[in-house]
């Protein structure tokens, strides 16, 4: 992934989103994490609708968003995306506690790129995160540009 | 990935095919692996259509995909996959040569999960193929109903 791109995490309990701040900067050096404590905070960064000194300088992507959060869940940030013209490019990764198939299937019905359930132990989750970090900061991977004054 | 989920690797180039499934199996992925070789057996398989091979109904499945295909280009079949409600759901890894900005639009719009450029140095290929299937090993993939939902294919 290109170094300028961002990584950003929607994760509501400070401590998961610690961990995985943790062990993807061990891979992940090169690149922004940024952290959005709920649905609507993520949906407002998206949508320019916060000044955000990183929002200006960068044009693509990831998002990891969890599932149960406050107000705006998961389901609805990747709902309202996927609906949006130029949003809808930015891969969405599930990171959650759910491992339910009913619910694996709807997200990716709803067009998230991949679904990860967090372990519940504790080293297995953290080498889970960082699997994801390797994978994320591939020379390999191409992120799509997003033009954010649509 | 689970024991009984199915990665299906659309890729035309034989040796190419060999190295992406041992380095996947080596990074610990124990599903079954498919082979498809080109366009118009990707959609045969997934659509259920053809003589060919085709897919079981209520089975989990995961498709990588090269982008030049014979007969029927990777970008017209991710295309119709995203465009049929019960097969939308698989995630499509697209693994390529091309490396242009507008291949990644095009096909990040059409639905694909993430788009990967195959390195032109065997050893670089072969790490990249590695942290993909350390990464999948962690992810969970969408069952996909019984038949497909629109009638015919081109």
């Amino acid at each position: 992934m290109k170094k300028n791109s961002l990584i950003l995490v929607a994760e509501d309990d400070a401590g998961h989103f610690e961990l995985v701040r943790r062990n993807l900067w061990l891979s992940c050096v090169e690149h922004d994490i940024i952290h959005f404590k709920d649905g609507q905070e993520v949906l407002d960064f998206l949508l320019k609708k916060t000044k955000h000194p990183a929002h200006d300088e960068n044009n693509s992507y990831f998002l990891l968003l969890d599932i149960r959060m406050p107000g705006v869940d998961g389901h609805e940030v990747l709902r309202q995306m996927k609906l949006h013209p130029e949003l809808k490019k930015i891969p969405v990764i599930m990171l959650t506690t759910t491992a339910d198939q009913a619910e694996i299937n709807r997200c990716y019905e709803m067009g998230c790129s991949f679904y990860m359930v967090k372990p519940v132990d504790y080293s297995r989750f953290m080498k889970a995160v960082e699997n994801l970090g390797l994978f994320l900061s591939m020379d390999a991977i191409r992120v799509p540009h997003i033009d954010s004054k649509l | 990935m689970r024991k009984d989920s199915v990665i299906l690797i659309a890729e035309n180039d034989q040796a190419h095919f060999s190295l992406i499934k041992t380095t996947l199996q080596n990074a610990g992925i124990n599903s079954e692996i498919i082979r498809l070789t080109d366009g118009r057996e990707t959609l045969d398989f997934l659509f259920m259509k053809g003589r060919g091979p085709e897919r079981l109904p209520n089975k989990e499945y995961l498709l990588l995909m090269d982008i030049s295909l014979p007969k029927i280009d990777g970008l017209t079949v991710l295309e119709k996959i995203k465009r049929d409600p019960n097969l939308k759901k698989i995630p499509v890894i697209i693994l390529t040569a091309a490396d242009d900005q507008d291949t990644v639009e095009r096909c990040h719009s059409l639905g694909c999960s993430v788009y990967i450029v195959k390195p032109p140095e065997h050893k670089t290929f072969v790490d990249t193929l590695r942290k993909i299937g350390l990464f999948l090993s962690d992810v969970q993939i969408p069952q996909l109903n019984g038949a497909a939902q629109t009638g015919t294919i081109k």
